[in-house]
């Protein structure tokens, strides 16, 4: 490899795209604007959940548990229903997540010292929200009748205290993944149709007729992308301490490392593509379906990996994302260093050298 | 507008060919689609099974042990390690070995039975926070019902009986494949409708086509009916894996769904179309799609609940066609709603790819001189 005409090349790359103002302009601005934009309107924060209340008892007990609901803030009384028989169309219109039901006996039995029973009843089709209210809703009624009960004390007390992200914030949780997810998106995007793009155009006829070798066109490509991914994360991550008051716990040297690492494996894999398929049009879809979805999906930003069946567990090893969200989260949230992120640095590492190795072979100078 | 049935039934005859010629082509229009459901489909889980746990227990007593057997016998917990000492709970979560801490005193056991109670430590991993606040609630439910069971005494003064309608089993993946669906088709309508058109201005046979007797809107309609054929199937396709594979109850009635997939499929070409006339090259067909697809996406309800976005973003979301399509896939499937209970949706999605099939219409013709 020659140093000279790989520099040369990274410049004629560079010049390019300077020149496409267009795209230029996008790969800056789109990861800003998407962490701003998503920063604001993601939240999996569960408050306000729509309730109806149904109660035939209308006693003064009935009401102090109803009101225990609205004073915590996670349940806004959205409906009161009049009769047993609204319940179901209400919910079959999606009018009410929860649908709290007060029989008539409530406060006659539990002045009586039995047990009275109450109905609650959850539209399931939100599962996860569904959940998230079943466990509110019965902590609040459980806080409720031990208030009534014999013992004011509970036997035993939950102290709950959440590490990393007190106040269970999901922006802290959501800006750091998006930063990764965003950053593997743009990669692929940006190199996928670099070399399609030439042999589409005739140009690659140009490149072959010089002096140039394989792996100095790889590199040459790759300089002037990785350039600016790396400032979009620095764009993006400053705009999300900024903005949103994201806490950094961690290094700052070590993320622009990890960064640099997962860049180049990223890259290198738009690159594989573009030179594998040769035509534009594939090489998007080969993109997307090996970033877009993988990156939003399988890299733990939003569903667990724990909870996915073993298959997709191992898949997910495979998709670079994942552990690149793992590098943001633990420095941002955790603020870790090497001695925890190593595994998913090595595991970077050998992606890259992969990614770029499957470019390098995909990538014939000849023309067919 | 000057149309022709003939030489719009040529240029689709011609444009299927062209799509169908290349098998890699085949390949990602009908194969891929179908991969993706299978894969996404088992990873839009957010149920918690075996959420991994690190217990501590200083106590070591009876009691203890029956708490804890408590957290692992629902299934959401999962214990990973019993390390003697505080710090290794520290650590444990530090490293991402376990989401949740228990801590359990010294001298649980005994003040369980004191009339002030005892106390015990939960600690949870605040980094993947939808899951921490599942666990939290399921952690506080299962002490709760263990407290009431280790205090002997009097029967609790109120119970909950709690039901789940049209999801008792409250799975995730039962509401999340339809959303899949709808990403899947959006995505195929936009990637060959926009990249295709700009793909034929770049090489230049775009030129050729103006050259013929074909008139713009001809030409449009030539481009577009193949790839509603296209995304139409593909919808069939993959619905039909979600319902054998995955068993997700379609209790609502086809013939109505398909409308809704039609209008959705009209407005994911219209997008396209208008993708195609703002862009020169491929790559920024490329960026506009990407711009136009994450924020669909994300502001569809798809993972975030549109109740928990600000109000403004509210708003924005009824301009999304994709909002509109998984709230009527979403309660077909699952609520059996039909046309009578979700026109106000159906109304919209018609509005949305009517709108945007006039602008491409309008547009469409001017970008063909550009």
């Amino acid at each position: 490899m020659n140093l000279r005409r790989t520099m040369a090349l990274a410049r004629k790359e560079a010049l390019q795209l300077r020149r496409d103002s267009r795209s230029l302009a996008l790969a800056f601005l789109l990861p800003v604007f998407l962490i701003v934009f998503f920063g604001y309107a993601i939240s999996f924060d569960v408050r306000n959940l729509e309730l109806a209340v149904l109660d035939q008892d209308r006693s003064s007990a009935s009401r102090a548990l109803v009101s225990a609901f609205e004073s915590s803030g996670y349940f806004t009384i959205v409906e009161r229903l009049e009769r047993y028989g609204d319940v179901e169309p209400l919910l079959e219109r999606g009018g009410a997540r929860l649908v709290l039901a007060v029989p008539p006996d409530f406060s006659a039995r539990l002045g009586g010292g039995r047990t009275a029973s109450l109905q609650m009843l959850l539209d399931g089709g939100d599962a996860n929200t569904a959940t998230i209210a079943q466990n509110y809703a019965e902590v609040i009624v459980n806080r409720f009748a031990l208030s009534r009960g014999p013992t004011r004390a509970a036997a035993v007390d939950v102290r709950t205290r959440v590490w990393f992200n007190e106040t269970l914030e999901s922006r802290n949780m959501i800006v750091p993944g998006l930063v990764a997810v965003i950053m593997s998106i743009i990669a692929a995007m940006l190199t996928a149709l670099t070399i399609a793009r030439e042999w589409e155009r005739g140009t690659m006829e140009q490149l072959v007729a010089t002096p140039v070798r394989r792996s100095e066109v790889i590199v040459g490509k790759l300089i002037p992308y990785a350039a600016i991914g790396a400032l979009d994360v620095a764009i993006a991550a400053v705009a999300g301490i900024v903005l949103f008051d994201v806490p950094f716990r961690g290094s700052v040297a070590l993320l622009a490392a990890l960064t640099l690492l997962f860049l180049f494996g990223a890259l290198g894999l738009g690159v594989f593509i573009s030179a594998a398929v040769k035509s534009q049009v594939l090489a998007t879809q080969a993109a997307i379906m090996a970033t877009y979805l993988p990156a939003l999906l399988l890299s733990g930003f939003i569903f667990s990996i724990s909870a996915m069946p073993l298959v997709l567990r191992v898949l997910t090893h495979v998709v670079p994302a994942r552990y690149y969200v793992t590098v943001t989260k633990g420095i941002f949230l955790k603020g870790v260093g090497m001695s925890v992120l190593w595994p998913d640095a090595l595991a970077m590492l050998l992606f890259a050298s992969v990614g770029l190795g499957l470019a390098y072979r995909a990538f014939h100078k000849e023309i067919a | 507008m000057a149309v022709n049935v003939r030489r719009i039934a040529e240029m689709v005859r011609k444009e299927a060919r062209q799509l169908l010629r290349d098998p890699r082509t085949r390949v990602a229009m009908f194969v891929a689609p179908m991969v993706q459901l299978v894969v996404f489909g088992y990873a839009v889980n957010t149920d918690i099974p075996n959420t991994s746990m690190v217990v501590v227990d200083h106590d070591r007593s009876a009691a203890s042990r029956r708490l804890i057997d408590a957290f692992e016998r629902t299934g959401y917990f999962a214990v990973v390690a019993r390390p003697p000492r505080s710090a290794d709970l520290v650590t444990a979560l530090d490293d991402g070995t376990a989401i949740v801490g228990l801590e359990i005193p010294d001298g649980f056991a005994r003040d369980l039975g004191r009339a002030d109670g005892t106390a015990i430590q939960v600690v949870v991993d605040g980094t993947h926070s939808n899951t921490a606040t599942v666990a939290v609630g399921y952690a506080q439910r299962i002490v709760q019902a263990f407290g009431a069971a280790e205090r002997a005494g009097p029967p609790p003064p109120v119970r909950a009986e709690t039901r789940a309608w049209f999801n008792p089993a409250l799975q995730s993946q039962t509401y999340n494949v339809p959303g899949v669906i709808g990403v899947l088709v959006l995505l195929m309508c936009l990637l060959l409708t926009a990249l295709g058109v700009v793909r034929e201005r770049e090489l230049g046979t775009l030129d050729q086509l103006m050259v013929s007797p074909l008139t713009p809107p001809e030409l449009m309609l030539g481009k577009t009916i193949p790839v509603a054929a296209v995304a139409v199937i593909d919808a069939v396709l993959i619905s039909v894996i979600a319902v054998t594979w995955f068993d997700i109850p379609l209790r609502g009635s086809p013939p109505e769904l398909l409308v809704a997939v039609l209008l959705f499929i009209a407005a994911g070409i219209a997008v396209g179309l208008l993708i195609s006339t703002i862009s020169r090259t491929q790559q920024e067909a490329f960026m506009a799609m990407f711009l136009f697809l994450l924020p669909a996406i994300i502001l569809s309800g798809f993972f975030f609940p549109i109740s928990s976005m600000p109000r403004g973003f509210q708003w924005l979301t009824l301009v999304n066609p994709v909002r509109h399509f998984l709230e009527i896939v979403r309660a077909s499937f699952l609520r059996g709603a039909g046309i009578a209970t979700l026109w106000p949706q159906y109304v919209a999605l018609a509005l949305l790819a009517g709108t945007a099939l006039a602008a491409a219409v309008i547009r469409f013709p001017k970008a063909l001189r550009a």
